[in-house]
């Protein structure tokens, strides 16, 4: 049965060497039942330290830790019905697959049989049921993987925890890990909260990604609000690979992504369109795109950008030449220089 | 930083050629090691088979005639069986203190320094000193030990620690126990500290609760440097005569006469030096399979 | 420390919450209490003795040699007589002048011999590397009480019955192997690309060891440095086989011999030389301590 999380003004400070970190510094956020949620953030941004916290293995210093509605501070991983599955998999070395599955099941009253039983579901579930007998040393790192899924499934619990659990693959082998991931979530519906740095792999798997820095929440919101509408500079240029061109002008900041930045002739739509003339540095052939790296001048101060042709682009650039970009003004971002979040937009010819 | 340009030519300079280095590397430390233990250990052989005494320096032959002499010897075997059994004591004892105590000094909490300072003298101290604390702690007079247990009550007058076989026995084993507790306890602390911490994070998560979590993951995976903390705290039991020759010389009456007390009295004090050294070689085979067995474990731990 | 859940969280009041919350904080805090005594324990047991010896150094005899008197009060004022007796009277400064010098010889021969032989084995790889660790391994454990009978020949072969300097040759075999030992786990944890960054800029393969892996080995070396030195600080057997005049003894049979005159044992001078010789080295150990660790489980890991 899937139940919400919620952390209400969650602070979480360590008392370092003498100094005080702040790894989480006043958060609020509250999921819905069901839904796949990513922290999103650089290294040290506190998602790891906020899953931690939700999960139990840290007492919350300020704030309250909510699960379907019940307060959980205090109460210790295990009455908290939550899983987790860590980066490194933490599986115990020593047992085989299936003791590392049944593990979790000891703290209940259940029969050796019922445990077996429902150990095998989880394999089943996972693909893995033929390594049942061996042990993690002997396994593929995917395959460890799915051996931590199935020990956190096995409980039947109200929230999953996944700490980077995909960090540790190959590349090729984390897409398609993505993809099984996604799927099974939402076989099971059961809310799930996942940290990862990521952003790529933010997008394509939170219903919901929850942007964070330096202990602090900057956004909340579904993949395309947080890629379109980003609240600041640190959300506009996280996202987004390549991240968001910024353009310091007449005491603001403006900010168009990369994809937006095309030859005049050919950005699309009607309507009023800002030009950039854009000194062209070198160009880089990636996938079909050309990404065009240049300096734009004329803007506000002078600044390297980026812009991402596609495929069907097929303007003539050359490395060193001028050539006249535009952006649409529906693509323009603006942020206030000194504090970074999104203002109004501006006037455009000022 | 002088950046020299490498000469044309191909030979390298000595101080590069790695086939020629490392042997090098190893010469003094093997040199010291052969000559001043193989050459002895082989000596020590070349002794028992003698009649070699400090009197008389000469190599004469006599084939077996000191292991007889020692087999008909009642003193050898209870020195064998003291020994043994002082090992087995100490460690059995050792292992539970040592992993109780390694698990407090992983554990975080205020004056862990202080207490870890305290925890640690025994191991510290030079062995002959702490044995000397320990000969007025087990006096027959003045003991501390009997003034406590005076208090309440529990006894009458004193209790003569050294001066009773099995008090003895009791006394040697005590103060063995004392002193290798705190190395098998760093040991062990070693051991728990290389578990990834995820592993017990893991656990909390899986419901196992204090205990559960020690029987099933902390001591299942700490198997291996248990067993070389026990090993090597054994092989420092059983090697040892600096506490026996402070605490009761050997006695009451050979009493707690063990392998390496009986080998120095027999050898440095008679003067028998022949008859010592053949007393002291029985320890080599004892030795020799708490090494292999130490070996294995440590072949254990990479293996996780 | 499981706490039994008693239904769905999900369906759980709060009420029934908070009364887990409560059960779980309360749990905690025995556990706490009882983690502080145990630890408490821990100390007296190991230290009492110690604790003992201090007060004891400082007690008047009257107080000392009374069997009804409370052996961890002072009973009567405290005295430094015998501290200062231990100065003036005996050849407790001699012994620690000797047990000091032969350290220091001990520990320079024991770097110089076993810096290069675990660098060798540790990082230039011979395929007999591992064997002769190994064998290093099995000489630490023939005993110096299997031993000490035909050094002690080959002692007074070499002429050198009856002075300290024996024990300078002799101690090495003792500290080498295990030196090897530790060192081997210190220097595999300095990273080769440092090393082979230095080589490429121009160093000797010496050259970058001597320059670049020492330096950066040196907490590990330090801690070994102690370690060697407490070996020898500790070294009973041989020393009591092969030194008899007094002048040459260490500390470490000085005084259990030269502190007992006849039947009579000075036991507060007994009991401050225990005290000052462990205090200092505990202190340094104590603070050394992560490193041996570290040292240890390095040098089991074989790579």
């Amino acid at each position: 049965m899937a139940l919400a999380v919620e952390v209400r003004g969650l602070k979480k400070h360590y008392r370092g060497h003498g100094d005080h970190i702040r790894a989480v510094d006043g958060v609020d956020i509250s999921t819905r039942e069901g839904e796949y949620l990513v922290l999103l953030g650089p290294s040290g941004c506190g998602k790891t330290t906020l899953l931690r916290t939700i999960a139990g293995l840290e007492e919350a210093t300020e704030g309250e830790v909510l699960i379907g509605g019940n307060v959980v501070n205090g109460l210790p991983p295990r009455a908290r019905q939550v899983a987790m599955v860590f980066q490194s998999y933490a599986l115990y070395p020593h047992k085989t697959v299936e003791d590392n599955i049944t593990f979790p099941l000891k703290a209940e009253k259940i029969s050796k049989e019922e445990r077996r039983k429902k150990a095998r579901w989880a394999a089943d579930l996972l693909g893995i049921d033929h390594l049942l007998d061996r042990k993690p040393r002997h396994l593929s790192g995917g395959e460890r993987q799915r051996v931590a899924l199935a020990r956190a499934l096995v409980r039947e619990p109200s929230v999953f925890l996944l700490d980077e659990p995909l960090s540790n693959l190959d590349a090729k082998l984390r897409a398609s890990a993505r993809d099984e991931l996604k799927q099974f979530q939402q076989n099971l519906g059961t809310t799930t909260v996942y940290v990862t740095h990521d952003q790529a792999e933010a997008m394509g798997l939170g219903d919901r990604i929850a942007v964070m820095s330096e202990g602090k929440l900057r956004q909340l919101g579904p993949p395309h609000e947080v890629y379109d509408d980003p609240q600041d500079t640190f959300v506009a240029t996280f996202l987004g690979s390549p991240p968001m061109n910024l353009v310091p002008r007449n005491g603001h900041v403006l900010g168009f992504r990369p994809e937006n930045l095309l030859p005049e002739e050919v950005v699309p739509g009607g309507g009023t369109k800002l030009g950039v003339d854009l000194e062209v540095g070198r160009i880089e052939f990636l996938s079909g795109d050309r990404h065009v790296y240049g300096t734009a001048r004329g803007l506000g101060e002078e600044t390297r950008v980026i812009a991402r042709l596609p495929a069907t682009v097929t303007t003539p650039i050359e490395a060193g030449e001028v050539h006249r970009f535009a952006v649409h003004e529906k693509d323009l971002c603006f942020f206030d220089a000194e504090s970074g979040m999104r203002t109004a937009p501006q006037p455009v010819w000022a | 930083m002088g950046i020299t340009s490498l000469p044309a030519s191909e030979r390298r300079a000595l101080s590069d050629r790695e086939g020629f280095l490392a042997p090098l590397f190893l010469l003094p430390a093997v040199v010291y090691v052969v000559a001043l233990v193989a050459i002895p250990f082989f000596l020590a052989i070349a002794f028992s088979l003698t009649d070699v005494t400090a009197g008389d320096p000469s190599l004469d032959w006599v084939g077996f005639k000191n292991f007889d002499d020692i087999f008909h010897d009642p003193i050898f075997w209870r020195a064998l069986r003291n020994t043994l059994l002082f090992t087995a004591a100490t460690m059995v004892l050792t292992v539970v203190l040592a992993k109780a105590l390694a698990m407090i000094l992983v554990a975080d909490f205020r004056f862990k320094r202080l207490i870890r300072f305290f925890v640690l003298l025994p191991w510290i101290t030079p062995v002959a000193l702490a044995a000397i604390s320990w000969l007025w702690m087990f006096d027959s007079v003045y003991s501390p030990i009997d003034w406590v247990l005076r208090q309440p009550g529990l006894i009458d007058g004193n209790t003569h620690w050294l001066a009773r076989d099995n008090l003895a026995a009791i006394s040697v084993i005590a103060v063995q126990t004392w002193r290798i507790v705190p190395l098998a306890a760093v040991i062990i602390m070693a051991g728990l500290v290389a578990i990834p911490h995820e592993i017990n994070d893991a656990a909390a998560m899986d419901g196992a609760g204090f205990w559960r979590r020690l029987w099933e993951i902390t001591i299942p995976l700490n198997l291996p440097v248990i067993g070389v903390a026990t090993l090597f705290g054994a092989i420092l039991t059983f090697t040892d005569m600096t506490v026996v020759y402070i605490l009761t010389r050997g006695g009451p009456d050979n009493a707690t006469q063990t392998l390496p007390s009986y080998a120095f009295f027999k050898g440095i004090g008679g003067g028998d030096l022949a008859q010592g050294a053949a007393i002291a070689l029985f320890l080599f085979p004892l030795l020799l399979a708490a090494a292999i067995a130490i070996l294995r474990s440590v072949r254990k731990m990479e293996t996780l | 420390m499981a706490v039994r859940v008693p239904a769905q969280l999900a369906t759980m009041t709060p009420a029934e919450v908070r009364r887990t919350r409560t059960r779980v904080a309360v749990r905690r805090r025995f556990g706490r209490v009882g983690l502080y005594v145990v630890a408490v324990v821990a100390a007296l047991a190991a230290a009492t003795p110690f604790i003992w010896s201090t007060i004891t150094m400082l007690k008047q005899d009257a107080d000392l040699y009374n069997a009804q008197n409370n052996p961890f009060v002072f009973n009567l004022d405290p005295t430094t007589k015998h501290i200062s007796f231990l100065f003036s009277d005996t050849k407790f400064l001699t012994f620690a002048v000797n047990t000091l010098w032969v350290g220091v010889l001990v520990v320079a021969i024991t770097l110089a011999a076993a810096l290069p032989a675990a660098y060798s084995l540790a990082r230039l790889n011979m395929p007999w590397a591992s064997g002769l660790g190994i064998a290093i391994f099995f000489v630490y454990l023939v005993p110096p009480t299997l031993l000490f009978i035909s050094l002690a020949r080959v002692v007074s072969i070499l002429g050198l019955q009856d002075s300290t300097w024996s024990l300078v040759l002799i101690y090495p075999t003792i500290t080498i192997p295990v030196a090897v030992w530790l060192l081997m786990g210190f220097l595999k944890a300095v990273p080769r690309d440092v090393e082979e960054q230095a080589m490429v800029d121009g160093y000797s393969r010496v050259g970058a060891f001597w320059r670049v892996v020492i330096p950066m080995a040196m907490p590990g070396i330090i801690a070994v440095i102690v370690f060697a030195f407490t070996l020898t600080a500790h070294e009973f057997i041989y020393a009591l086989a092969f030194v008899s005049p007094s002048d040459h003894k260490v500390i470490s049979t000085g005084v259990p011999t030269e502190l007992v005159r006849g039947d009579i044992f000075f036991w507060q001078s007994l009991q401050a030389s225990a005290v000052l010789v462990a205090v200092p080295i505990a202190f340094v150990f104590n603070l050394l301590l992560e490193r041996f660790i570290t040292g240890f489980t390095m040098g089991a890991v074989k790579t």
